[in-house]
C-alpha cells in the first residue's frame, strides 16, 4: 500500500497523474513537465514535498549529537538558519543528504529524503547513545509545501503580514500564512528563489488551495515530481540514490564544502580526511550531450574506448534547451571541456564535461 | 478525448497505420502522444531497414521518457519523416499528419486485417485507462 500526503485528494481534483515515488503516491505532473518547470524559471510554482522525512533533536546534547552525524558545522547555525549537509557512513559513504534547522539551542530540525527516512533514523538513533538528545520521527507531524520561482515572494507576501524580504536565504521564521501557523524557509530544490512551508497537515489544504489562487494571476501553477527533478539537474543539486549513495563519498560528488574536516570528530571523518589527502580517484561532473539524443539515468559512459561507468542523472533541460547530465568521471577525465562518449541505444553519442551547476538564476552558460 | 480518424487502422501499443497499396504510413495516436507529453525527440530507423511486425523501430522521447514505437506490419522502411529531427513537437502537434513517423513497403499487407479499427482502438484505450 503507497502512503499518500494530506494533499492526496487535492492533486487527484487537480487532475494530476500520480505515481509511485519512494512508497509514496505523488503527482509527477498536473499539466506538462515543461509547462511546470518553465512556470518555476519565469513566474512560480507550487510542490507538495509532504513526503520528505522530519526528525527532531532536542536536548542539551542535541547540538553534540548531530555535530557528530553530519558533515557541515552545526555550531555555526544561529537560531532560525538552516545549512545543508551529509551524513557519513564510516567509510565516508553518504547515508543521505539533508539540511539542517536550528530552532534554537537544544530544538533542530532535520529534513531527509523521503526514500531514506526509516534508515536515517535508526542510523542517528544508534549514533545517540550517551548524548543527551532525544530523536523524534515527526514526519507524520508535518505537510510541506515548496513555493518556487522569481514571484514566489510577492505571492507569499499577499497571505502574510510577516516580512518576507527580512528571511533571507537559508533562514526561516515562524510565519502566520493566511491564520495558518508555519514554519517559511527560504531554501529550494529549483535553482530559483522561493520558498518551503512547513505547516500541520491539517491545515495543508488550506494553504495550498490559498497560494494558487492567490499566485494564479501571477503566474502560479502546480507543479509535479517531474518538473522538480529537471529543475533541480539545471541547478546542478545533486539527488540522493542517483548522484551519490553509500558508495560515494560527499568529496567525490563535489560537496566538500559542506565537509567540515575541523570542526572536530564525526562519523566518516577520518575516511574523508584521508581521500583528502591521497587525492580523488573520481568525482561527479556535469555534461551536455552534443547530439539530439538526450543521456538518461544509467546510460553506459565511455573515456579512452573503455566504460568507465554509468549516467547518475541525465535528462533533457527544459530551460536551457539541451541534453544535459551528471556522471562521475576520472579526475583526469573530469576538466571542463574534457570530450568523452555515452552509449544510446549501442550508438556512441559525444558529451562534453561542463562546471556546475548548468542553470544560475539571473545568468545561463553555453 | 483522443482524436482517432476511422480510416486509419491501430496497435495496443499505439501506433496507426494508413494504407496505399503496399506502402503503409506509421505514426503515434493522439492518445499516444497525450500520454508522453511535450516530444524532444524522435529517433527513427534507416531507409531501407527491414522490420518484423511488433518489433521496434524507433524510439521517441518526452523530457521524462523514453518509449519505444513498434511496427504494425512487417516491411522495408522506404521514407523516413526527416523533419522529427529539427520538429519533433510535430508528433504532439499533428500526430496524423505532419508527425507521421516512417512509411514501409509491406510484404503481408493482409497483415491490416488484423489490426484495431478506430472504434476498437478508442473502446481499448477506455478500458486502459479505467484500469
Amino acid at each position: 500500500m503507497l502512503k499518500r500526503t494530506p494533499l492526496y485528494e487535492t492533486h487527484k481534483l487537480l487532475g494530476a497523474r500520480m505515481v509511485d515515488f519512494a512508497g509514496w503516491e505523488m503527482p509527477v505532473q498536473y499539466s506538462s513537465p515543461v509547462a511546470e518547470h518553465m512556470a518555476v524559471r519565469q513566474a512560480a510554482g507550487l510542490f507538495d514535498v509532504s513526503h520528505m522525512g522530519e526528525f527532531e533533536v532536542r536536548g542539551a546534547g542535541a547540538l553534540a549529537l548531530l555535530q557528530a552525524v553530519t558533515t557541515n558545522d552545526v555550531s555555526r547555525l544561529a537560531d532560525n538558519q538552516a545549512q545543508y549537509s551529509t551524513m557519513t557512513n564510516h567509510d565516508g559513504g553518504v547515508i543521505d543528504d539533508l539540511l539542517v534547522y536550528r530552532v534554537n539551542s537544544r530544538y533542530f530540525l532535520l529534513v531527509v529524503n523521503a526514500s531514506n527516512i526509516e534508515k536515517d533514523f535508526e542510523w542517528i538513533k544508534e549514533q545517540a547513545a550517551g548524548h543527551e538528545a532525544e530523536l523524534r520521527n515527526t514526519s507524520p507531524g508535518y505537510a510541506l509545501l515548496a513555493l518556487q520561482g522569481p514571484r514566489a515572494e510577492e505571492i507569499l507576501q499577499g497571505l502574510t503580514d510577516h516580512m518576507l524580504d527580512r528571511i533571507p536565504y537559508y533562514w526561516s521564521q515562524r510565519v502566520i500564512v493566511d491564520g495558518v501557523d508555519c514554519r517559511v524557509s527560504r531554501t529550494g530544490y529549483t535553482g530559483e528563489d522561493g520558498f518551503e512551508i512547513f505547516c500541520a497537515p491539517v491545515d495543508s489544504r488550506h494553504v495550498w488551495n490559498r497560494l494558487l489562487v492567490t499566485g494564479h494571476k501571477l503566474g502560479l501553477i502546480a507543479c509535479g515530481l517531474a518538473a522538480r527533478n529537471t529543475l533541480r539537474l539545471e541547478a546542478g543539486y545533486r539527488l540522493w540514490g542517483h548522484d551519490m549513495d553509500e558508495t560515494t563519498t560527499p568529496l567525490e560528488a563535489g560537496l566538500g564544502w559542506i565537509v567540515k574536516l575541523d570542526k572536530g570528530d564525526f562519523i566518516g571523518r577520518k575516511a574523508l580526511e584521508k581521500q583528502k589527502h591521497e587525492g580523488l580517484n573520481r568525482k561527479l561532473v556535469g555534461f551536455v550531450v552534443e547530439d539530439k539524443a538526450p543521456a538518461r539515468d544509467g546510460y553506459p559512459v565511455v573515456v579512452g574506448g573503455g566504460q568507465v561507468g554509468n549516467i547518475s542523472s541525465g535528462s533533457p533541460a527544459p530551460f536551457l534547451k539541451k541534453n544535459i547530465g551528471m556522471v562521475y568521471l576520472p579526475v583526469d577525465h573530469a576538466k571542463p571541456g574534457t570530450e568523452f562518449f555515452i552509449v544510446v541505444r549501442g550508438r556512441q553519442v559525444p558529451a562534453r564535461v561542463v562546471e556546475m551547476p548548468f542553470y544560475k538564476r539571473g545568468r545561463s552558460f553555453d | 478525448m483522443a482524436n482517432t480518424p476511422e480510416d486509419l487502422s491501430y496497435t495496443k501499443d499505439h501506433e496507426w497505420v494508413r494504407v496505399k497499396g503496399d506502402a503503409a504510413t506509421v505514426g503515434i495516436t493522439d492518445h499516444a502522444q497525450k500520454q508522453l507529453g511535450d516530444v524532444v525527440y524522435v529517433e527513427l530507423p534507416k531507409i531501407g531497414d527491414r522490420f518484423e511486425a511488433t518489433e521496434p523501430f524507433g524510439s521517441v522521447e518526452s523530457v521524462k521518457a523514453v518509449s519505444d514505437i513498434y511496427i504494425p506490419v512487417t516491411g522495408t522502411v522506404m521514407e523516413v519523416n526527416e523533419s522529427l529531427n529539427d520538429s519533433p513537437e510535430q508528433v504532439n502537434e499533428d500526430p496524423y499528419g505532419d508527425g507521421w513517423m516512417i512509411v514501409v513497403r509491406m510484404e503481408n499487407p493482409a497483415q491490416v486485417d488484423g489490426l484495431l479499427s478506430g472504434a476498437e482502438y478508442e473502446d481499448y484505450i477506455k478500458e486502459e485507462t479505467s484500469e
